[in-house]
This record gives structure tokens, C-alpha cells and sequence, in this order.
């Protein structure tokens, strides 16, 4: 299965690729692991005229601890988050979640980056960085920009991304201490992504939880991060402020899930992965 | 465009088109036919090859992108003759029926145990999500893994092709 004909550039550098994308135009794209790319290509679900490779580029593929956030090259894969030493002892949310990315194959293969300026809303990433707060670090003409997560995406495969930008990292805020994490998924069988996703971060006194596969994108579940704060975390209490969890979001129905289906099960996967991350289970 | 790529151990070059897959690149180039084409979009695993010693989907990395790399097949897994302990392994186990699935899953075996040379079943499992086989139920393939874990920890050498 053929992708139609492209032409095919590689970038140096992020300068380089920010002058393709602008010479290039609209009919350009840039790839990278292409494991989300390259089956759209295949079937013809996008038609880019010119592929410009960044594997090439050195300097994108780092974790680096900048003391209070760690800095993710957009290259970073899946597999070395997972195994970095940085990650798992600072950012172990994010090692979490890679885990249950795909699968080892597209872990091998599949870039951190990529996965935010695609912005699938059945990614598993974005539940986690929206949870950590993250922010996502661009290069363009104009310079460097460094916008939230939960800014940076808008939509289904839409983010603040100019056409002539580049997705050079993702930085992730260190947790204080004492904070537990948990990443709790219903998978799709077949692909791997995620029907559900929920990430929760449990800290002394704050609770954070970012869901994804639900809506147009992922998203915070404040309400219920609210009612957990400062709360005393049982079983109990995580049910209560959990139920209802996607409340007030536009929540998807397919034919791997009902709308009726993906709300009631969120509301299970967000208690558990709350008492998870607590130390309850 | 000008596509060099080692593919266990000897160098291959062709001038190909930008949207060859490095599947059809294994197959059509380099005539090495071991690796099989399944699903075409990255979740059956059929076409698993080692890329720089780890896993990929050979149907889904392009084969420009590989240019300078190394790709190891099921070909190249044993000397002519021999079997590699993992592919022993599936021999004694019954690990395939059909054997389309095999070439890939065989590949994604060796990297998994290079990674976690004493897998738990759990392990095995979650680290195979990527390969799909749709006759053996997967349990001969997990006691084949636990088998080859076992002979490569015993010396994991070649063995003769079974009769």
C-alpha cells in the first residue's frame, strides 16, 4: 500500500525546516517517526506534496533536568522515555503512559513531538502533560514561543502550530515531593489508542486530572480536581468527586463506544487511577 | 533517490522513489521475501524487522528513511541451516501454525528478550501487543518465548535445521 508520490527533504536543522515549510507551502509536512503519517498517507486521508524529514536534526532528541521542569526533545521516543533515568525519577507520569503507547514497534519509533502537533484526541500523552501542566516549546520565524499545553491545543488534529513552526520540545514541571501518579487506559484492541485515558497527579494537598479518547481533545477535569484539594483521599471520597467526570464536555460516541458508555466508564478509570496515584490501591 | 541500507550485514543500494516502504525496499530490492506484508497500517506486526537492533513495522518507516541503517530480517537471524534459539523455540513449541505472522513475530521475540532476557508471561504479552497472530491463541507463542529465554540464557547457540 503505496502512499501517493512526495518529495522528499531532509532538514539539518529546525532553521532549515522552518524555510522549507516555508518555501514548501501549504503542500508540505513535516515528518518524523510517521507512525501517525504515514497510514494517513496510505490511505489517502492527506496527500502532502513534500515530506521534510527531521530525524536528521541533533539536539531534539534529549531529557534534560532543567531543576524545576524537564525538558523533552521533540524527537524523544516513546521507548526512551520510557526507559530514561531523568524521566523515571522526575517525570515518571510520562514513563507511564509511553508504556501504553501503541505498542513496541511504534514505541521504537513514534516521537513525543510528533504526538503533540498531531494532536489525535485519542493520544495518550496529552491526558498526562495536560495533568503536569506542561508546556510545549516552538520554533518559528519569529523566534521561540513557549505555549501551555492546555493553550496549544485546540482541537482534533488542530493546535496553535503555525505553518512554518516547529515543535523543538515539551517541557514538564518537576511535582513536589510525596506526589503520586497514575495513568489508567481502555485501549482500542486494534490500534492501541486510547478510547479513555486518564492520567491523575496526587500531590500534598492538590490533585490534577487530565482525560483523553473522549472529546475533541484532551482536557482537565477541574471540578473534580477542586472537590479532591486539600479533601482526605478514600476510596470514598475519590468516587464521589470522580462520578460525573466528563460532565459539561462534549464527549464522543463511535462504534467502539458509546457516548452513554465512554462517560460511565471515565468515571470508573478516573477513581481508580486517582486512588492509584494516592497509594490507595 | 540514491537508498543505501545494510540488511543483515551486506550493503544494499537501489535508486528508489521517496514513497518506498521499507518493506517493499526488503522485498523488491533487496528479494529478501522472509519479511511478510500484513495489514499495511502498522498494527499486525507481520512485517517486524530490527532497525539499528530494535523493532519496527518495516511497513511503515519509509525506506529513504533508513538510508545508512542497519535492518536485520528473519533471514538474517541464523547462518544458513541453522536456526536462531528463538526460532528453535517456536519449532518446539508450536509457536506458529500458519506462519505468516511468524517472520515478524520472531523478530519482535529476539528484541523483547534482548530488553528483558527473563520476561514473566504478563511481559511477554504486553511486549508482543504489536504482532498479531490469528491462529495459535498466542499460548504456544508465550511457552516458545519462555523456551527461547531459557536457551539463551543456556548459551543461546545456533542449532542445526530440524528434520
Amino acid at each position: 500500500m503505496y502512499p501517493n508520490p512526495f518529495e522528499y527533504h531532509r532538514a539539518g536543522s529546525v532553521e532549515e525546516a522552518i524555510s522549507l515549510l516555508q518555501e514548501l507551502g501549504e503542500d508540505a509536512k513535516l515528518i518524523a517517526g510517521g507512525h501517525s503519517l504515514l497510514p494517513t498517507m496510505k490511505l489517502r486521508l492527506a496527500n502532502p506534496a513534500h515530506l521534510i524529514d527531521i530525524t536528521g536534526i541533533a539536539g531534539l532528541d534529549h531529557v534534560t533536568d532543567k531543576g524545576d521542569y524537564i525538558e523533552i526533545g521533540a524527537l524523544t521516543r516513546h521507548v526512551t522515555l520510557l526507559k530514561d533515568p531523568i524521566i523515571a525519577a522526575k517525570a515518571p507520569l510520562l514513563a507511564l503512559i509511553a508504556n501504553e503507547v501503541g505498542d513496541r514497534q511504534i514505541r521504537a519509533r513514534g516521537t513525543i513531538g510528533g504526538v503533540v502537533a498531531h494532536a489525535d484526541p485519542a493520544a495518550d500523552y496529552p491526558a498526562g502533560l495536560v495533568a503536569l501542566e506542561a508546556e510545549v516549546v516552538t520554533l518559528g520565524p519569529g523566534g521561540e514561543t513557549v505555549t501551555p499545553i492546555d493553550d496549544f491545543l485546540i482541537s482534533i488534529y488542530t493546535t496553535t502550530l503555525g505553518p512554518d513552526e516547529v515543535v523543538t520540545a515539551v517541557r514538564v514541571p518537576v511535582q513536589p515531593e510525596g506526589t503520586g501518579v497514575a495513568y489508567e487506559k481502555l485501549a482500542n484492541q486494534a490500534s492501541g489508542y486510547a478510547i479513555i485515558g486518564v492520567a491523575a497527579v496526587v500531590s500534598p494537598g492538590a490533585v490534577k486530572i487530565g482525560l483523553t479518547g473522549l472529546s475533541d481533545r484532551a482536557f482537565r477535569a477541574r471540578e473534580a480536581e477542586m472537590s479532591l484539594a486539600g479533601a482526605t483521599l478514600d476510596l470514598a471520597s475519590i468516587k464521589a468527586a470522580t462520578r460525573g467526570i466528563t460532565a459539561g464536555v462534549e464527549v464522543y460516541g463511535d462504534i467502539h463506544a458509546s457516548e452513554a458508555y465512554r462517560r460511565r466508564v471515565a468515571d470508573g478509570l478516573a477513581a481508580r487511577a486517582v486512588a492509584k496515584a494516592a497509594g490507595l490501591s | 533517490m540514491k537508498t543505501s541500507i545494510t540488511i543483515n550485514g551486506a550493503a544494499y543500494a537501489a535508486d528508489v522513489e521517496p514513497r518506498t516502504l521499507l518493506v517493499q525496499f526488503l522485498r523488491d530490492n533487496a528479494n529478501l521475501i522472509g519479511t511478510h506484508t500484513g495489514c499495511e497500517t502498522s498494527q499486525c506486526g507481520a512485517c517486524t524487522v530490527l532497525l539499528d537492533g530494535e523493532p519496527v513495522k518495516s511497513c511503515t518507516v519509509l525506506a529513504v528513511q533508513a538510508d545508512g541503517h542497519a535492518v536485520t530480517t528473519v533471514e538474517g537471524l541464523a547462518p544458513a541451516g541453522f536456526l536462531h534459539p528463538v526460532q528453535a523455540a517456536f519449532w518446539e513449541k508450536g509457536g506458529l501454525q500458519c506462519g505468516y505472522c511468524t517472520a515478524g513475530m520472531l523478530n519482535a521475540v529476539v528484541s523483547l528478550l534482548q530488553e528483558n532476557p527473563n520476561p514473566t508471561d504478563d511481559e511477554i504479552r504486553h511486549g508482543l501487543e504489536g504482532n498479531i497472530c490469528r491462529c495459535t491463541g498466542y499460548q504456544g507463542i508465550v511457552d516458545s518465548v519462555r523456551l527461547a529465554a531459557e536457551k539463551i540464557a543456556a548459551g543461546g547457540a545456533f542449532e542445526p535445521v530440524k528434520a
